[in-house]
């Protein structure tokens, strides 16, 4: 039995696979990057930020890093773009653009 | 020593779960299944038992809690009917999907439309491919005694699929019947602990359940799904061996009734059964050699063994209290055709949809149907297979 997330390749077989998907190890979503399903990209403008804190807890996913009571750069790796921090920014911080128009 | 008392089915499937005392019921009242909650509730205020009652404000909600207290790690227990067995729908899945041994008793009751509360099959024959165990019941024992019998095949190792324990609404859920119980310890020794592998309060052990299955791994996932329903027929012969042991009741696949040197059966589930004993009871009295299968296990369904039970018969009328509305009969006919093909073939089959909504089906319908398959004997002629009986018009 393949019961932890890296033993779950493509090439488990049935035989092998958990019975119905359960993982015998938690924190799993953070080994799972999401951030490929963005078209939409939330720029944080650190200069604006007043540390409020009112985007980290409504981020669905764990994209907006906290350290030490300060939010940190996103975690593009899953942030999927959704727009909610940009909507609940009071002071113009997070800017929402299009995936294609960001700055390499 | 057994105990032996007077109950309705309902009450008899309250006092199993009673005698059960699981860890969690969740539960919302339907007609003909409300007193299933109704009488657990009061054992909870009584303490008779120490189940925590989540009373629910639907049934998709009584099956989404079932669903996280049995993947918490608790023997979790619901009663359903008609239109609150289709609001679970999406949770049924989602129950069998996950591999959790979760309880069911389903009060069979026509699924609306039109609106109408008594006893058909629609409800549980829609849930048939959900990946639940289906367990049919003729009389108030046979409920009590499934549902025993359920909580040892859900839980079993080599099954870890819900199971769905049903009777007749209102002809078996409300009618007073004798019924031997057994004693509380007794039952008590014979479900045995609940103790899962991997479960969600296990703090030695933190695990993800339910989680998102893309394309690389949800077909392994369905197939180890189906591998469960597959060993399921072994269990529910191991389980129902040792409940004879314990009972001196013999439960099989199905029951053979007059069925070995028959040569014109019907194929029935749930009360309708003792009517139609009734029927071929007289027609053997009378020279004429008829028969009856009984299903108790639809799902998985037995088609090896009944297509072998079936196989000198010359006339069969497959006895449905659903429609599929395929236009060609109703779920158990399929089932049962698909059976006999190429391990009975020649077998002339007839299809017949009863009693829906209610209607009473009277010793003159399942006579009727007898009839029409000695005419079929005599003359070689089937005619339509597809057939309606006790429908005006």
């Amino acid at each position: 039995m393949r019961g932890k997330a890296k033993e779950m390749t493509p090439e488990v077989t049935w035989q092998e696979i958990t019975p119905g998907g359960t993982i015998y190890e938690t924190g799993n979503a953070e080994g799972y990057k999401t951030g490929d399903w963005r078209s939409m990209r939330p720029i944080w403008i650190e200069e604006k930020c007043t540390q409020c804190m009112l985007c980290p807890p409504v981020c669905p996913d764990t994209a907006i890093p906290v350290k030490d009571s300060k939010r940190l750069d996103f975690d593009y790796d899953h942030c999927k773009g959704c727009g909610v921090c940009f909507k609940v920014c009071p002071f113009d911080a997070i800017d929402f653009i299009k995936e294609e128009d960001k700055e390499e | 020593m057994s105990i032996r008392e007077r109950l309705s089915g309902n009450e008899a499937i309250a006092v199993a779960m009673r005698q059960i005392n699981p860890d969690v019921v969740a539960a919302f009242p339907i007609t003909p299944s409300t007193e299933i909650p109704q009488y657990f509730s009061q054992f909870v205020s009584n303490g008779q038992v120490q189940t925590e009652f989540v009373a629910v404000e639907s049934e998709h909600s009584a099956m989404s809690a079932c669903i996280g207290a049995q993947a918490a790690g608790a023997r979790t227990m619901t009663a359903t009917s008609a239109n609150g067995l289709a609001l679970m729908w999406e949770m049924l899945y989602i129950a069998s999907a996950m591999k959790l041994p979760i309880t069911l008793s389903c009060v069979n009751r026509a699924l609306s439309g039109p609106l109408n509360i008594h006893n058909d099959h629609s409800d549980s024959m829609g849930a048939r491919d959900s990946g639940w165990i289906q367990l049919y019941s003729e009389t108030n024992q046979e409920a009590y005694d499934n549902l025993l019998q359920a909580i040892r095949i859900a839980e079993h190792k080599d099954v870890l699929l819900p199971v769905m324990v049903c009777q007749d609404g209102f002809i078996t859920s409300h009618a007073v019947e004798n019924i031997e119980l057994l004693e509380d310890d007794k039952v008590k020794e014979f479900v045995g602990e609940y103790k899962p592998d991997h479960y969600l309060l296990n703090h030695k052990e933190p695990i993800a359940v339910g989680p998102l299955d893309l394309p690389a791994h949800c077909f392994e996932h369905k197939r180890e799904q189906a591998q469960s329903m597959i060993n399921a027929k072994k269990v529910i012969l191991e389980v129902a061996k040792e409940f004879e042991k314990l009972t001196g009741r013999k439960y099989e696949y199905f029951e053979k009734y007059n069925l070995d040197d028959a040569e014109i059966a019907i194929v029935i589930i749930n009360s309708s059964a003792g009517t139609a004993k009734t029927v071929a009871d007289k027609l053997r009295d009378n020279g004429i050699k008829a028969g009856l299968l009984k299903i108790r296990m639809f799902r998985p369904f037995p088609a090896d063994e009944i297509a072998e039970a079936l196989k000198n018969v010359k006339a069969l009328a497959v006895m449905d209290k659903a429609e599929s509305y395929s236009a060609m009969g109703g779920p158990v006919g399929a089932e049962v055709k698909s059976a006999l093909y190429g391990k009975a073939d020649g077998i002339k089959v007839l299809n017949y949809i009863y009693g829906l909504g209610g209607r009473d089906v009277r010793a003159d319908d399942i006579e009727e149907v007898y009839n029409s398959l000695m005419d079929i004997v005599k003359t070689g002629q089937i005619g339509e297979t597809y057939r309606y009986i006790g429908v005006r018009g």
